[in-house]
């Protein structure tokens, strides 16, 4: 502990500010560390900016220096964005950004807690223009580097060859490992390389320009695109080169195809305004434009492969589970979603859930097998845990995604009466979240059909033993005026 | 890459660059896991422009540029001469998992022709972007131009993958998109528009992935005789009630093979910038459309001074804003001021009383701001009124708006 023990900033007196000048020396580079110590030895010391003379060594370059001496000074209580700052304007080229940092902790520790938000002073001001442009060079490098394929690489390796303004490549580092996890790539940089082998991040000495690969083969291709992307008649060299600057383009392989695209700009717009227009020599595909029209299914079949060969729209779900039943039959049925033996077998209700209710529809008086069955969401929505698929409610909105498809299937079907089981189906056929207990019985839909709306049959295996004779009662009651209704509707 | 694969993405793309955007912001971050390729930054990177100053974000193409539709503006219309081309789904799934690995790219931006129908169509478009995410582990942006016209349930599968669906107005009337586009139907547009909006707002209720990176649209400029004023109020309601994440502007460009019921000319493209920032005004400077119809003329917006400008011209009677006391909503409305300015200002005010020299350095545009602000030691001489001559002191000095 060779600290001195530190005088009060507050109170450092005229000695401490007419001493001699303390020379601190740091790596090139954005050398953080050595900051950090010296800005908490000298603050601590109360040694006010002006007494403090901040050079840059020259050692050849980060690496093969001596890592900073432990700091043992005790640290800074600053507020946050002071540390962010000091993070970002670290790595800025400019030699004199040390000693407007120290500036900054300076005011910050003297009294101006706050001074980060006064934009508007000049120092913070400065400041704020240098993590700018650390920012716009951080930006701009993560845009503009180009990859080349090692030629035969296995695993495929990549290479990158950029020069960057400031000392950011540790800084930028991170953005490629995040993108390109699953490739080896090194990027060179006039001040250090550094390297992703899949695994680890590791950087290392200066690369050279000759040390990428000199081609690739994409960048004709790209270079392509980048032609063609280009329209003339809105030629606007002014912007391009605000947001890629010239400096930039030598290390871009597309940048070549500039001058050309721009000296035949001019031709190539006039010659599009004066060209007459011309009779199109293909004749008008009316038949086919005509086709068109015919795409949606004209059949619950077609349209039941359609639904089979989509991708689930919820998570889970092995197979679709169409509805089951005769076309034209006087009562459907909407459950929720298939479960587990639905989605096993591809068929609906022939769960447990599946079989208390054909149980109930038979005392009902109503033939399973002149009923149509169908579920609003046709995928097993699920949770594997252990060995278990666990029931998931379908929401809201994945109900929205399945809405079309019953619509469709509920207009083929053409029933005269649809059974909405439990509040999803409900939701479903209405759009509307409506509470079961509250709408029991007969509903208006608002469709071709009249409408019933009952409890969901696994809503009465999920009952506490003595509440389940009495609910399966009211179940059977409500299939029966349901039977009757339809009785009554085809009538 | 093989010469046929070239010759097929010189046509497609070339055949999609009309689109105006080509954004890659608004999906959440994320970054590869082992295994997998690609991230996303949340506002998006540009990779490289063309001389025409428009960003290259995303592999912008077509599927293919065959098509049964028949729509004056576009090149690409059953009755134009261009050549034509089909990618299979394999080889846009390569060329965007190519040029992303070397950095050219932050995603795909895949649009098409109508080719046998609209639900053909859509069904290789989502194939695209499935594949891309299954076999591919495929984490960067997607874009995928929707087909109003497929069936709603092809939707609903694309907003999956995609990170932003868009569906494209076009035109913003009724009867230009009856004159212009014969096979589109206004209707069935603004339907498929409401359908992903509302699964996109219901998706982010449940937190669960439906087109995270919202929705968007593109209305062309100067193909029909709509003002500024319809298109910003067009604009308004697709924010409002559609929730879009952004409209674009597309000035209407000459096109190889142009149609004899649209002259080709120089597209507007100053009109157009003029619109963008109309519609900025709209997004975040809380101008209401009124507002910004109030700062046009005969409904159309001044080519020679912005409309934040005009609104301000307009309404003298309320400037100058004290930039030491005026609250938020006033201080947007002051010329030159950006939103950003304007945060710095009521930041720093609280520390400081503002002089004019701290408000030059809050601003690039000091000179706009000038006339209608008060500071510590700035009081702007003779009040504006009497000043007949600002407008011609602040408008852009006449540029050739011409091309060359």
């Amino acid at each position: 502990m060779g600290a001195p023990t530190p005088a009060p900033p507050a109170s450092a007196g005229a000695g401490a500010r007419s001493g001699a000048l303390e020379a601190v020396y740091l790596s090139p580079g954005a050398d953080i560390d050595s900051f950090r110590a010296a800005a908490r030895r000298l603050a601590g010391r109360g040694v006010p900016p002006e007494r403090v003379l901040w050079s840059v060594g020259e050692a050849p370059g980060l690496f093969g220096m001596e890592p900073p001496a432990p700091a043992d000074d005790a640290p800074l209580n600053l507020p946050r964005g002071v540390a962010a700052i000091v993070a970002r304007v670290v790595l800025h080229s400019d030699s004199e950004r040390y000693a407007l940092l120290y500036d900054l902790i300076w005011r910050v520790l003297q009294g101006e807690r706050r001074l980060l938000e006064v934009s508007s002073d000049p120092l913070v001001h400065r400041l704020e223009r240098m993590a700018k442009a650390i920012a716009r060079d951080l930006h701009k490098m993560h845009a503009f580097l180009r990859f080349r394929r090692v030629e035969g690489s296995d695993p495929e390796r990549f290479v990158a060859w950029f020069e960057p303004d400031h000392h950011i490549l540790g800084a930028a580092a991170p953005f490629f490992v995040g993108r390109f996890r699953s490739l080896h790539w090194t990027i060179l940089t006039p001040e250090a390389s550094a390297s992703w082998d899949g695994d680890t991040l590791t950087f290392g000495p200066p690369g050279r320009r000759e040390d990428a690969p000199a081609q690739d083969g994409f960048e004709a291709g790209w270079r392509d695109y980048y032609e063609s992307t280009f329209n003339p008649a809105r030629t606007n060299l002014t912007a391009m080169r605000a947001e890629m600057p010239k400096k930039y383009w030598r290390n871009m392989p597309e940048t070549a195809a500039i001058p050309g695209l721009v000296r035949q700009a001019a031709a190539r717009t006039g010659a599009m305004i004066e060209r007459e227009p011309q009779m199109p020599v293909k004749r008008n595909p009316a038949r086919a434009v005509a086709a068109m029209a015919d795409q949606a299914p004209d059949s619950l079949d077609a349209l039941n492969a359609i639904i089979k060969r989509s991708e689930p729209l919820v998570p889970g779900a092995t197979q679709a589970v169409l509805g089951e039943g005769p076309l034209g039959a006087s009562i459907a049925f909407v459950g929720e979603q298939p479960g587990d033996q639905e989605d096993r077998q591809g068929r609906p209700f022939v769960g447990p859930a599946g079989q208390l209710l054909s149980r109930a529809m038979e005392e009902a008086g109503i033939a399973r097998g002149e009923a149509y069955l169908t579920n609003a969401v046709k995928h097993f929505k699920f949770e594997e845990r252990g060995k278990r698929r666990i029931h998931q409610k379908p929401t809201a909105g994945e109900v929205s995604h399945y809405r079309w498809w019953l619509d469709r299937e509920l207009d083929f079907v053409a029933p005269r009466l649809v059974v909405a089981l439990g509040a999803t189906a409900v939701l479903a056929l209405t759009g509307k979240q409506i509470p079961i207990t509250r709408a029991r019985g007969p509903a208006d839909f608002e469709k071709p059909y009249a409408g019933f709306i009952t409890v969901h049959p696994s809503y009465l295996l999920r009952l506490p033993d003595e509440a389940k004779a009495q609910a399966y009662a009211d179940f059977v009651a409500d299939l029966r005026r349901v039977h009757e209704l339809g009785l009554s509707l085809a009538a | 890459m093989d010469e046929m694969l070239a010759k097929k993405l010189r046509i497609l793309a070339d055949a999609a660059k009309y689109d105006a955007s080509c954004s890659s912001s608004g999906a959440p971050k994320r970054s590869a896991a082992k295994g997998e390729l690609g991230s996303t930054t949340g506002a998006g990177i540009c990779h490289a422009y063309t001389p025409d100053g428009r960003c290259i974000s995303l592999l912008k193409i077509l599927l293919t540029n065959y098509c049964l539709f028949d729509c004056a503006y576009c090149v690409n219309r059953r009755s134009s001469n261009v050549q034509r081309a089909k990618f299979s789904v394999e080889e846009v799934v390569t060329l965007t998992v190519e040029f992303y690995k070397r950095n050219y790219i932050e995603g795909l931006f895949l649009s098409s022709g109508i080719i046998k129908s609209p639900d053909h169509t859509m069904e290789l478009l989502t194939r695209v972007a499935k594949s891309l995410r299954r076999d591919h582990g495929f984490r960067g942006y997607i874009h995928l131009k929707s087909i109003p016209e497929a069936s709603p349930w092809l939707i609903e599968e694309a907003g999956l993958y995609a990170d932003r669906l868009s569906i494209n107005v076009e035109l913003p009337t009724e009867a230009s998109l009856e004159r212009l586009a014969p096979e589109k139907d206004g209707a069935v547009i603004q339907h498929a528009i409401a359908q992903i909006g509302e699964r996109i707002t219901q998706a982010k209720a449940e937190k669960r992935r439906f087109s995270p990176a919202g929705q968007s649209t593109q209305v062309i400029v100067g193909a029909d005789a709509t003002t500024d004023e319809a298109l910003i109020r067009k604009s308004a309601l697709l924010y409002g009630s559609y929730n879009l994440k952004r409209v674009y502007y597309s000035a209407f460009s000459p096109i190889p093979d142009g149609s004899s019921i649209l002259p080709l000319k120089s597209p507007p493209l100053q009109r157009e910038h003029r619109l963008y920032q109309g519609d900025w005004l709209l997004r975040y400077y809380a101008f209401t459309p009124d507002d910004v119809a109030d700062a046009t003329e005969d409904g159309m917006l001044s080519l020679d001074i912005d409309p934040k400008l005009a609104w301000a011209l307009k309404h003298r009677a309320r400037f100058p804003v004290d930039v030491n006391a005026a609250d938020r909503e006033m201080l947007l409305r002051v010329p030159g001021l950006g939103a950003r300015a304007v945060d710095k200002i009521i930041r720093a005010r609280r520390h400081t009383r503002l002089r004019l020299d701290d408000v030059a350095r809050l601003t690039s545009a000091l000179k706009r701001a000038r006339p209608f602000l008060i500071a510590a030691d700035y009081h702007p001489a003779g009040g504006l009124t009497d000043r007949l001559d600002l407008r011609a002191r602040l408008a852009d000095p006449p540029q050739q708006l011409s091309l060359f």
